[in-house]
């Protein structure tokens, strides 16, 4: 199965990246579930945590507030000013 | 000791005094361009990622945005000077501050009013003392900038800029700043930020593929409200960090130099030391058979 490549940018640096199976987010309008195959899209993200879940089937979760998220081929960018791993 | 010969070793010890502190400026300054660099290294994936945002959603809303958009007449222009806290660094002050000098006399003479933004003590301690109007200023922290200060000095620029010309707002904004090439090169740089020229300067996006078809999330002019500020403070955070590599550079330049002018004072007056120790005894002897000459002329 295809997999998302996802990474997690801040502004002054790359706070996660790898492969992963599914990325949940809250955007302004709601929360969104990106699964591989999904259409480009830029949404603007709500203040919230974004759900990873890697190919292993375990989760990582990330704080990102004030930023936005883009999809285009397979590939998941989660762009906020401040961005750090939430420790589970 | 004879008189010029305590001079010379004083000047000796005073110089030696000066390299140390000169040599260990140095190599403080060595060690923070290293991290300096790291930091413009660090903040690469999120400026490209945003550059390829705002592009994206350029290339699909119609961008009448208010960011993006050419006025008519422009009345007013602001220019953000970005210089260091400190000096001992050269020409690193004064070649950007000579730098937005030129562009503010090149302004003038299009007929337009210049403000000032300012960030570091040097550029305020240089308006300040030509009394010339500064419109804000941002002094602390430019050798490991934070990115609260960018966003700050972003927030403000865009509100300047949304207000109308007749109120005082601005209608084009220029950044001043020095650009770290390499070790020993910095250049002082001129962008003009607003009205926005998007993918220009930076790293453009190496693959030129077409961007794909995106959905937006709210609608696309949400989305662009959104992201300009963002991409405004992505360069102006961009913009302080090579600054504050630049800084790092040039004063480990300078500094270099200084300590290799204190070893060449040194051995300049070392050599006039000898000199007067060797004339001092020269006399001494001289005066000691002078004098066991005449007594034994006397006898």
């Amino acid at each position: 199965m295809a997999e998302l490549q996802v990474s997690v940018v801040s502004a002054d640096q790359q706070v996660w990246t790898g492969t992963a199976s599914m990325v949940v987010a809250r955007t302004t309008e709601g929360e969104i579930g990106i699964l591989p195959g999904h259409e480009p899209m830029l949404a603007i993200l709500a203040a919230g945590e974004v759900r990873i879940t890697d190919a292993s089937g375990s989760g990582v979760r990330a704080k990102a507030d004030d930023g936005f998220l883009s999809v285009e081929h397979d590939t998941v960018t989660i762009v906020a000013r401040y961005a750090e791993l939430v420790q589970a | 000791m004879g008189a010029q010969l305590r001079v010379y070793r004083q000047k000796i010890k005073s110089a030696q005094t000066t390299k140390k502190i000169t040599r260990a400026m140095e190599l403080i300054s060595a060690s923070r361009i290293q991290k300096a660099q790291a930091r413009v290294a660090a903040s690469v994936p999120y400026s490209r990622a945003v550059t390829r945002a705002v592009s994206a959603v350029a290339t699909f809303s119609n961008v009448d945005h208010i960011l993006t958009t050419e006025p008519e007449k422009i009345e007013r222009a602001a220019i953000v000077i970005f210089s260091s806290d400190r000096g001992l660094a050269g020409a690193f002050n004064t070649n950007v501050l000579k730098e937005a000098g030129e562009l503010a006399a090149r302004l003038h003479a299009q007929g337009k009013d210049v403000i000032h933004y300012l960030v570091g003590r040097k550029s305020v301690a240089y308006f300040n003392f030509r009394k010339r109007p500064i419109e804000q200023y941002w002094v602390g922290g430019t050798d490991s900038p934070v990115f609260e200060t960018a966003q700050e000095v972003g927030e403000a620029l865009v509100a300047k800029f949304i207000q109308p010309a007749s109120e005082g707002g601005v209608d084009e904004i220029h950044i001043v700043y020095n650009r770290f090439v390499s070790m020993l090169t910095q250049t002082p740089e001129v962008v003009r930020l607003l009205p926005l020229e998007i993918v220009e300067g930076l790293e453009a996006p190496e693959d030129h593929e077409v961007l794909p078809l995106y959905e937006f999330e709210p609608e696309v002019d949400d989305v662009l409200d959104a992201l300009l500020p963002v991409y405004i403070e992505s360069r102006i955070f961009n913009a302080m960090l090579q600054s504050a590599a630049s800084k790092h550079a040039a004063t480990q330049k300078a500094m270099k130099s200084a300590s290799d002018n204190a070893d060449k004072l040194i051995t300049d007056y070392t050599r006039l030391a000898n000199n007067a120790r060797q004339s001092e005894i020269t006399q001494q002897i001289s005066e000691i058979v002078g004098g066991a000459d005449a007594l034994s002329v006397k006898s």
